[in-house]
């Protein structure tokens, strides 16, 4: 349903993306793998246009766009059948928990308020935080503002949610609410691509693993395999640092 | 007797340096801020979004305004204007000067507290499909008010003592008519007390309906900054 190629990206002299290439099928839940500055977050941001590539294209709901010369016509099209989740929440601060759901469907979609709202509140329900309607994000946990991301993503009904670090910002105790409103969509089908450090989400939730170095794709493959079984030396490297740390512990 | 005397002058006084602070220094307030308040998120905006050309434009026109005295902006266009055919009434001059300088100020205020929005939630806001103006409309707008509020506040209390300056352009405001009473009673301390008296009457009211403003606005940040 989605399919990235030849996806170049630079800051200036630096490239962070060097030639890309990504394939996406329905219901895939793909963990995105790699250190800090390996372009991760980078290649998410570009998928939905919040960086624009110098060189590439991107398949998508059987249409094909340019990364680099895209109208705004086109970002809107896919930015409706897509969703993002962010690793500071981004919330509306001057908008309730309900209306950070409906903002977007009432501006953006032009949905009918009273059906926005009911959208919205099926949204939090569903990622259990009925209680929580009129409540500001201030007034929130993290981990309940993180859901309040998660359910204005669902809101919209996207094909495919992109998720950069999404309990990065989190207390410990606070990311297993996360993840598990993370894995309920998973297993719902919906397609999801996660950029983390959860390697246990991405050993059990995921079925695919990429992992990313210096802005190229350096592994892919189904997640048990990735795990049990990695090729590259690089990927071996990083499985056994994040092993050695476990294992202090 | 002396006592006397001077209760007298107070009293006398008093509605005629009221009435026109009533009629002159309130609306004269009120509509210059008004209009420099519109100019300030004009000139924001167009910074903010780094519309060239118009960015230029707004900061040159920040420049000039913030750069000179307000004194001698009145002067140039009541007295110096004419000298093109370009003649404009007291209270119209006045207004015109304080609004342009006024909103010089309100600009940078209101520049710096959409900056202070942080950025990621106008990402979310594209992301939800939202357009540029909705999310200026909707999301940034409403909390850099809310941040500009206290400053801009502090720029209309400023204003309202500001406007004595119009009475150098024959704006018959509270100054000017107290100096005429000045003129006719040979009473000038206490008179220019009394005067005082009244503008810091007027920032009271003010400062009182700014803390009003400010809790009515503070519903969504109790606690910033956890």
């Amino acid at each position: 349903m989605l399919e990235i190629k030849e996806l170049h990206k630079s800051f200036g002299r630096h490239e962070v993306l060097k030639g890309l290439n990504l394939s996406v099928k329905q219901g895939d839940v793909i963990a995105i793998l790699g250190r800090s500055g390996s372009g991760k977050t980078t290649l998410l941001r570009c998928m939905n246009f919040l960086e624009t590539a110098q060189s590439g294209t991107m398949a998508f709901d059987g249409e094909l766009f340019n990364l680099a010369h895209i109208t705004k016509q086109e970002i809107a099209r896919v930015r409706k059948k897509t969703a993002f989740v962010f690793q500071n929440f981004n919330l509306f601060r001057n908008k309730t928990a309900l209306q950070n759901v409906t903002e977007g469907l009432i501006t953006a979609r032009k949905i009918p308020k009273a059906a926005a709202i009911e959208i919205g509140k099926r949204a939090l329900d569903k990622v259990d935080l009925a209680g929580k309607y009129d409540a500001y994000p201030h007034q929130l946990s993290g981990g309940q503002q993180q859901r309040v991301a998660i359910a204005r993503a669902i809101a919209g009904e996207p094909n495919i949610i992109y998720f950069d670090e999404p309990t990065s910002a989190l207390d410990p105790a606070l990311i297993h609410e996360v993840l598990t409103v993370m894995r309920k969509l998973a297993d719902e089908g919906m397609t999801m691509l996660v950029v983390t450090h959860e390697m246990n989400f991405a050993r059990n939730v995921s079925n695919k693993v990429i992992f990313m170095d210096a802005g190229e794709i350096i592994e892919a493959q189904p997640a048990e395999r990735f795990f049990d079984h990695p090729i590259d030396q690089r990927t071996k490297a990083f499985l056994q640092t994040y092993n050695a740390g476990s294992s202090i512990i | 007797m002396a006592d006397e005397h001077l209760l007298a002058v107070i009293v006398d006084s008093f509605w005629k340096i009221l009435l026109p602070g009533l009629t002159m220094t309130i609306p004269l307030t009120i509509i210059s801020f008004t209009l420099a308040l519109l100019l300030a998120v004009i000139a924001a905006l167009v910074q903010f979004a780094d519309l060239k050309g118009l960015k230029q434009l707004a900061r040159f026109y920040i420049w000039i305004f913030r750069g000179t005295p307000l004194l001698v902006q009145l002067f140039v266009v009541f007295y110096g204007l004419p000298n093109i055919g370009i003649l404009i009434d007291p209270f119209p001059a006045a207004v015109l000067v304080f609004s342009f300088n006024e909103g010089a100020y309100c600009a940078e205020t209101i520049r710096a507290a959409l900056e202070s929005v942080p950025k990621g939630q106008f990402e979310a806001g594209l992301c939800v499909g939202m357009s540029y103006m909705q999310i200026m409309r909707r999301i940034l707008l409403p909390q850099a008010l809310r941040t500009a509020f206290p400053p801009l506040s502090n720029s209309l209390i400023a204003m309202v003592k500001d406007t004595s300056l119009a009475a150098n352009i024959t704006v018959t405001e509270m100054f000017m008519v107290t100096q005429r009473i000045v003129a006719r009673t040979y009473e000038p301390l206490i008179l220019y007390i009394e005067v005082g008296f009244i503008y810091l009457l007027f920032s009271t009211v003010l400062t009182f309906l700014q803390r009003i403003g400010e809790n009515k606005l503070s519903a969504y940040e109790h606690q910033e900054g956890r």
